[in-house]
């Protein structure tokens, strides 16, 4: 027995799942950011499965766009949490809220 | 794949990113997220991405949790306070993730099999993956948008220098 790529996906979207929970119910900045990279990382599985089912190689290609982009966006944004914890000392989330309505 | 390996990756690989959103300290969270990352690069490989597969544990594995790591320890943080629970959030935010993962995991098992193509486990071409397949691809048809990733990496370091960087001395 074979493993189909709707279980792949299937995992995808679990894993989506679970850092979309963590982005919601978590406030430390740090474990947001985290949760995104595994919402990305998902996205990578889903991307890899279907490239693997369609035998085309661009699914890889995005892949590598999409680590490239969550590089450069890690930095960026751990750069803006330290830049708030300087001014704020602090990294929850409901406690930077100059901009809340 | 046999259905064995999947699993054997999959299981750990769900209980791992669970940890990541549950755990208290950050530094947990964090190495919780590397275990994840591990497993879904091992994935990758028994999906036929090996140049995709060293990638993720080199950036992802590598820098990008060292990035994390140095700057929870940069933060120093004290112990967390137990975050203000928001019972009603909190419910939410499951309940719209339970229904994210039945409507779109049912779709991917309903729809998927009728999408035309040869399959998880039908034979690949020799050279599927590998980083030639890679690269011919990436320096072909996609030259553009790699040629825009290396802009998109330096505005993304000048950015995070100029951001992070002390203001005033």
């Amino acid at each position: 027995m074979t493993v189909p790529a709707s279980w792949y996906l299937v995992l995808a979207t679990l894993l989506f799942a679970i850092g979309g929970l963590g982005v919601l119910i978590r406030r430390n900045l740090i474990v947001m950011f985290m949760s995104i990279e595994l919402m990305l990382n998902a996205v990578n599985l889903a991307f890899v499965a279907l490239a693997r089912q369609q035998h085309v190689m661009d699914g890889q290609v995005m892949v590598f766009f999409v680590m490239t982009v969550a590089a450069a966006e890690a930095a960026v944004g751990l750069a803006i949490i330290l830049a708030v914890f300087r001014h704020r000392e602090t990294v929850n989330a409901d406690e930077v809220n100059l901009l809340r309505w | 794949m046999s259905p064995l390996v999947f699993f054997l990756l999959a299981i750990p690989m769900v209980l791992f990113s669970l940890g990541v959103v549950l755990a208290r300290s950050p530094v947990r969270s964090a190495l919780s997220l590397v275990v994840a990352l591990f497993l879904l690069a091992a994935m990758f490989f028994q999906l036929d991405a090996h140049m995709i597969a060293a990638l993720q544990v080199i950036v992802y594995a590598g820098a990008i949790m060292v990035l994390f790591l140095f700057v929870i320890m940069l933060l120093n943080l004290q112990q967390e306070p137990v975050e203000a629970a928001r019972p009603a959030q909190r419910a939410i935010a499951v309940a719209f993730s339970v229904l994210f993962v039945l409507s779109v995991g049912l779709a991917a098992l309903r729809g998927l099999p009728a999408l035309p193509g040869p399959g998880v486990e039908g034979a690949v071409a020799g050279a599927f993956g590998s980083t030639e397949a890679l690269a011919e691809r990436l320096f072909t048809r996609h030259l553009f948008a790699f040629e825009v990733t290396s802009v998109l990496l330096l505005v993304a370091i000048v950015g995070a220098v100029v951001v992070a960087r002390r203001l005033g001395k």
